[in-house]
């Protein structure tokens, strides 16, 4: 029956359609292995880029306390009262005194005030989005959304000086409209995308399941949103007012133009400010390099570096639980 | 059932293990496969039978957590010794359970090992290309549409073009792990025409669900139980209605992991269950589990393959 | 069919107010925004013209256009998207293809997260140190460039990441199955069918570089500098230069008495760019969506 096949030897193949394959494969050998070697440099190179990232975050960290390093570790830096005091008295010619708590407390008002205004609206802009949108109108909100998000700061600074002030002025009747008010608007106004974006997300993950259920026993909408989804959702939905707050206390340009320059605390939302960041962008310009002026801003940016890193780090570490859970 | 037709042994496995994080698969199994031969591997499911072809071409690594131990010889040399793994890999064809086609033109579809091989020549890769395509019986469909993308070919399509990309890099062992699962019975029909071809130049390993298909393929078989072989030979002692173990004759005859007749003990030897076994008369797609309930009111059906029924009883009947 | 309930009726009427205060606090944030940009646009429109484009400040910046500050800008988004994307690009490849799952790919991770939420401020202050200071390289359209380069690359390195699992798995396996080498799989399947979205990402990078300030304003970006108009070479990357983000606050912040359309206009030209560049990453992140390849 298959005798023919039975003399054959044993390491031998038949058919002569295949002989060229074999002994073309055979010559792509030694060209192969040539590609190899660069493939193996590739991959090299690749690993390295890798851990770049690694090597950015501690180089940032690092080049910043280098810069600060020598009066951080002086005699005449007290670390007591560089946070706690609040007079910052930089270019005073007799009694220089660097206490950063003003500058704390108006960072942390235009942060608090923006999520107190940006919160409400960022979440209830992502239920809107998730459970009463559909199809085009969806589509064309995120994409408004973000479009949004895509707007430089140093544009809304410029509305806030252009458009917010004179608004501010007439609306509260206050004689300043750099204050703020004016600074926490804006911040609202830029943080909410990313609840948005990330609010959605997180709603859209919990599973349709819940939503039948509720709706089996008779609950309104909005008696599913608060009861069933909000609580189902909540890691994604501090997740994203985390990532807000990061993005508030790191925000530089607008609150530089928006919040007005008095360091000191405020006694109400419509009085002036000056935040952590606007002061490192509007001194570092005058203060000569390697001055201790100059020092305290460095310090003042690691300062600012281990806040957001923390706030990022917390809300990263939320985020990875609810993607696995 | 062919002879074989030489005793060379091709693929030695000795005291495998393997292991996912803390649980083990595979308990340690040890087998010879000579070569030119069809070998099956049956066993009910999550038995570690993809895992094991896995170690074969050393795919097993790109699993997280896998550990295996033990040895898998290929033509006399261990896997793990080899010069080059991609020369390994070339040397072991696999084709996966789900059919793939890779997100190019069905030309570079097949081009693409020998073109990673190193072989770039516009002729010979034209040669090669008919060449396999004809052998996994995909050639007269697609000649005239060899630039058309690989995804867009039909599930049946896909999977002999994954044989043909299989059968690109000239390889000397095809692994097949469960190839039919996801195609209709007319495909799986001509791809086991192709194997019986195949078998001709090169071994085939075939791991399959199907019982029946191990019995119209396999000149040896080996049955796999959470992870240990129960039995292993030639393919007329395991299907034959003497055994050497009483669980292989079970599964065979879709009695094992019945709860009814594990809880009735050794109903295998009851007349009923002989009289009416009928070889591969009662095949559907779910797998050999129905031949055992075999009187007259259950007479299954091929679903939706009405045409299909008929020429897989013509095809028994040869 | 049926006559409603109360209930039914109630249910209805608190859907419908649900819908209106959550769709009404949507409208909130967006026509003010609206109604904000047209005022925008209104106030500057008496200076808006081309050749605001391309005639350079003059007159102690009162007069003429923003020429020098878009050249700026332009070099400034070309130098550093050609040093951030390479090197983003390659980082996510190793993040998403070759990486095991140990303690360091954990490490680069949090890296890149970390890296992503620096405030823009420090990155300046890094900027300083780093590249003007330490590397000598001066105040340089270079140490801004590689200063907002480090800045975008850990977005860029998301994105990539997003676009790179995106392809299945099982094409991986089909071309390792077959003995292709990691870099070949990359090369031949992984990167052509995920380069759309590669693209997509590092175009919305453009825009972000372009609107940024803080982080070029102490490391290349100056008040002023004269250059030679309509000339596209006329910066060399040891120079500072202008641009536009910085002019934009320079003028609104420092320059007394300029006429009251100007920053308007700088406003709506850089508001323009970021739009336009956002809007065709969108546009073609949508095309290629359509055009799937399986």
């Amino acid at each position: 029956m298959d005798q023919e096949v039975l003399e054959l030897p044993q390491t031998a193949r038949p058919g002569p359609a295949k002989e060229p394959g074999r002994t073309a494969l055979a010559r792509a050998r030694s060209r192969r292995q040539w590609e190899l070697g660069f493939e193996t440099a590739l991959e090299w190179l690749i690993r390295l880029c890798g851990i770049s990232a690694i090597l950015f975050v501690f180089g940032i960290f690092a080049f910043v306390l280098r810069e600060g390093a020598s009066f951080l570790f002086s005699s005449k830096f007290s670390l007591t009262q560089f946070l706690f005091s609040i007079e910052w008295y930089p270019t005073s010619m007799s009694n220089v005194r660097y206490g950063v708590l003003a500058l704390i407390v108006g960072t942390g008002s235009v942060t608090i005030l923006a999520m107190v205004i940006a919160v409400p609206f960022g979440l209830g802009a992502a239920i809107f989005l998730s459970e009463f949108c559909g199809g085009r109108l969806k589509e064309t909100l995120k994409i408004v959304i973000e479009l949004l998000a895509a707007i430089p700061s140093v544009v809304w600074g410029f509305i806030g000086i252009s458009v917010m002030n004179p608004v501010i002025q007439t609306v509260f009747r206050v004689p300043v409209g750099l204050n703020v008010m004016n600074g926490a608007t804006l911040l609202a106004l830029m943080s909410v995308p990313i609840m948005v974006s990330i609010g959605e997300d997180a709603l859209k993950a919990v599973p349709d399941s819940y939503r039948e259920a509720a709706l089996a026993m008779g609950a309104t909408r909005w008696q599913t949103i608060t009861r069933v989804l909000l609580p189902a959702a909540k890691n994604g939905l501090l997740a994203a007012v985390l990532l807000g707050v990061g993005r508030a206390v790191g925000e530089t340009m607008a609150v530089l133009m928006a919040t007005g320059h008095a360091v000191k605390i405020p006694h109400s939302v419509f009085d002036p400010v000056r935040t952590l960041t606007a002061t490192i962008a509007a001194e570092l310009g005058e203060a000569s390099v390697g001055s201790s002026h100059y020092q305290v801003l460095f310090i003042i940016g690691i300062l600012l570096f281990s806040i957001t890193f923390v706030v990022n780090l917390s809300a990263d570490l939320i985020v990875k639980g609810v993607r696995k859970g | 059932m062919d002879t074989p037709f030489c005793d060379d042994v091709q693929i030695r496995v000795k005291d495998l293990r393997i292991a996912f994080g803390n649980k083990e698969v595979l308990h340690g199994i040890t087998f010879d496969v000579p070569k030119h031969e069809i070998f099956a591997i049956i066993g009910p499911a999550q038995s570690g039978k993809s895992s094991l072809l896995r170690c074969l071409n050393r795919t097993l690594e790109f699993v997280a957590d896998a550990r295996a131990t033990g040895l898998v010889e290929i033509d006399g040399e261990d896997v793990r010794k080899v010069r080059s793994v991609y020369e390994l890999r070339r040397k072991v064809g696999m084709v996966a359970p789900l059919p793939v086609g890779l997100p190019l033109s069905i030309y570079d579809n097949v081009a693409f090992a020998p073109r990673s091989a190193g072989l770039h020549d516009r002729q010979e890769l034209d040669t090669l290309v008919q060449h396999c395509l004809e052998q996994a019986a995909l050639w007269d469909e697609v000649k005239d549409r060899l630039d058309s993308l690989g995804t867009k070919l039909s599930g049946g399509q896909q999977q002999r073009l994954t044989i043909a990309r299989a059968l690109s890099h000239q390889p000397s062992i095809l692994c097949l792990d469960e190839f039919s699962i996801a195609i209709d019975p007319v495909t799986t029909m001509r791809i086991e025409d192709v194997l019986k071809e195949l078998r001709k130049e090169m071994t085939i390993i075939l791991v399959t669900n199907l019982v029946q298909q191990a019995r119209r393929l396999a000149q040896r078989t080996m049955f796999l139980w959470n992870g240990e072989i129960v039995e292993q030979g030639p393919s007329e002692k395991i299907f034959s209605e003497h055994p050497t173990s009483q669980k292989t004759y079970d599964y065979v005859h879709g009695i094992l992991g019945n709860e009814a007749s594990l809880k009735r003990g050794t109903q295998a030897s009851s007349p009923i269950a002989r009289k009416t076994f009928r070889p591969g008369r009662f095949e559907s797609a779910a797998g050999a589990a129905h031949s055992s309930h075999c009187d007259a009111r259950f007479k299954p059906v091929v679903r939706g393959f009405p045409c299909a029924q008929a020429s897989v009883n013509e095809y028994q009947a040869r | 069919m049926f006559t409603e309930t109360p209930f039914g009726k109630y249910k209805r009427r608190s859907e419908l107010l649900a819908r209106c205060v959550l769709g009404g606090m949507v409208a909130a944030m967006i026509i003010p925004l609206f109604l904000i940009v047209g005022y925008l646009v209104k106030e500057a429109w008496p200076l808006l013209s081309l050749n605001f484009l391309f005639t350079n400040p003059t007159g102690g910046m009162r007069h003429g256009g923003i020429w020098s500050a878009l050249l700026g800008t332009l070099y400034l988004v070309t130098l550093s998207l050609l040093i951030a994307a390479p090197i983003g690009v390659m980082a996510a490849v190793y993040l998403n293809e070759y990486a095991r799952d140990s303690w360091l790919t954990r490490v680069i991770n949090l890296a890149v997260v970390n890296l992503a939420g620096v405030p823009s401020i420090v990155h300046a202050l890094f900027g300083l140190g780093a590249f003007v200071l330490f590397a000598g390289m001066g105040r340089s359209i270079l140490a801004a460039s590689l200063t907002l380069a480090i800045m975008t690359m850990p977005v860029i390195i998301a994105s990539t990441k997003e676009a790179l699992s995106a392809v299945p798995l099982s094409f991986r396996e089909a071309c390792w199955n077959v003995g292709a080498s990691r870099w070949q799989t990359i090369r031949g399947i992984v990167l052509p069918n995920s380069i759309s979205g590669i693209l997509t990402g590092v175009i919305l990078q453009v825009s972000r570089t372009a609107g940024e300030t803080a982080p070029i304003m102490f490391t290349g970006a100056v008040f002023f500098k004269k250059i030679e108009a309509g000339n596209p070479l006329a910066y060399s990357i040891w120079d500072q230069c202008m641009a536009l983000s910085m002019h934009l606050f320079t003028i609104t912040t420092q320059v007394t008495d300029a006429p009251h359309a100007l920053p308007f206009a700088t406003a709506v030209v850089l508001l323009a760019t970021v739009l336009v560049v956002n809007t065709i990453s969108i546009a073609l992140r949508m095309y290629l969506r359509s055009r799937k390849r399986w």
